[in-house]
């Protein structure tokens, strides 16, 4: 399917058609809700060009709390304001907490039984396994960073070693590491020209 | 429940469970799962709040349930109520964890989005943006890998948590490699986990 090039589909009716829409699309995400919202936001109703989602992704990556939260208050503020991304947010939460909250009720009723215990268990190695597939896969992007790949390898591996096996508390690695980064960053863009 | 810290909560408490998942908002660049480590590092092994086995089921549960991953919050607070044995003090728990852990970095995301759009050429946001990817990166990683030796039960040392490493790192190398859907991981995961072969 060829990306839209323009807005050919009505925006959002309301901050209703909003929360409806988000609580949808909150629903089909297992693992990972970022996927079903391009699909449907861009692909289907055409809320917004590819261009304008990748422009939202990225903010919604950088500013700190989970992406797909931040991405439903960009999207629902541009079209109702605070309404917007009220409805946006709370759609994305509200009927996910319910389904969590009886999967967890269930599973205080039987969290003694061997099976249940084993199965949590390997879902856990597994849940384990997706958030470390998560960082692999975006471990190439680090190729094309300002830092280059050497200094962006050491940056990683010093916070790997400190959170991971040190076990230092995460405020201060980042307190220490983020400005570094950030800083190295800053001088390596300066100096180079716009393309 | 197995391994269930007893405790009783007050006000202190309850204060001091809201202001860790605050103050660790605005830190959660990547998403709630990276600040997992700290979370872990306060509630189970500082506080004792919580047991190993309560922390990694509610994000387990979290990943297998439709929806943001972020929702592991609410169920790492309704937990810590649960272990206080009172019947509100679970909905208290989930509200207060999961409000702390999204109003700071809502409010900023509403509030820097139109900003950082409008500035995204800046030399300022560019170098947020280059210099922080390679510690987000980093922390994801560092997250599974807190995640799956917490896994291991205390009684056993690594080497004979052998199976349960193994699942983890096939489950990284097949969703690196392969668009397989996340559930028949988490599936085939259970059921190796209810016959007891990890």
């Amino acid at each position: 399917m060829t990306a839209p090039t323009d807005k050919a589909y009505p925006p959002p009716e309301s901050p209703t058609d909003l929360f409806i829409s988000f609580t949808l699309l909150a629903l089909q995400g297992f693992g990972g809700v970022v996927g079903v919202v391009q699909r449907e936001l861009v692909e289907k109703k055409r809320w917004l060009t590819r261009d304008e989602f990748i422009e939202d992704w990225t903010v919604a990556q950088i500013m700190p709390g989970p992406n797909v939260i931040n991405l439903s208050l960009i999207i629902g503020s541009r079209y109702f304001g605070l309404k917007g991304a009220l409805a946006a947010m709370t759609g994305l939460l509200a009927a996910p907490l319910f389904i969590v909250l009886l999967l967890a009720l269930i599973y205080a009723k039987f969290s003694s039984h061997a099976g249940v215990i084993g199965a949590l268990k390997g879902m856990g190695a597994v849940a384990a396994g997706l958030i470390a597939a998560t960082g692999i896969k975006l471990l190439p992007a680090l190729k094309t960073n300002i830092l280059g790949i050497g200094l962006a390898a050491t940056l990683a591996v010093v916070c790997f070693v400190s959170i991971a096996l040190l076990r230092w508390p995460l405020v201060y690695v980042l307190l220490v590491l983020g400005p570094l980064a950030v800083l190295l960053a800053y001088a390596k863009l300066a100096r180079k020209p716009r393309p | 429940m197995i391994n269930t810290p007893e405790l009783l909560f007050g006000l202190t408490q309850w204060l001091s469970l809201f202001f860790h998942f605050l103050s660790l908002s605005l830190l959660s660049i990547g998403g709630a799962i990276a600040t997992a480590p700290e979370m872990h590092r306060f509630l189970v092994t500082e506080q004792h709040w919580l047991s190993d086995a309560q922390f990694n089921a509610s994000i387990a549960i979290a990943q297998a349930a439709p929806g943001p991953n972020v929702l592991f919050v609410a169920l790492l607070g309704w937990n810590v109520g649960l272990n206080t044995g009172s019947i509100v003090a679970p909905y208290l728990g989930l509200s207060l964890s999961l409000l702390g852990s999204l109003l700071p970095s809502t409010v900023l995301t509403y509030v820097a989005a139109q900003w950082c759009y409008s500035n995204r050429e800046k030399l300022a946001v560019r170098a947020f943006k280059q210099g922080m990817a390679p510690l987000v990166v980093a922390l994801l990683i560092a997250t599974g890998w807190i995640l799956a030796s917490s896994n291991s039960s205390a009684a056993k040392t690594t080497f004979q948590d052998w199976p349960l490493w193994l699942l983890t790192v096939t489950t990284s190398l097949v969703l690196w490699q392969t668009r397989i859907h996340l559930l028949w991981l988490l599936g085939a995961g259970a059921l190796l986990g209810w016959f007891g072969w990890v």
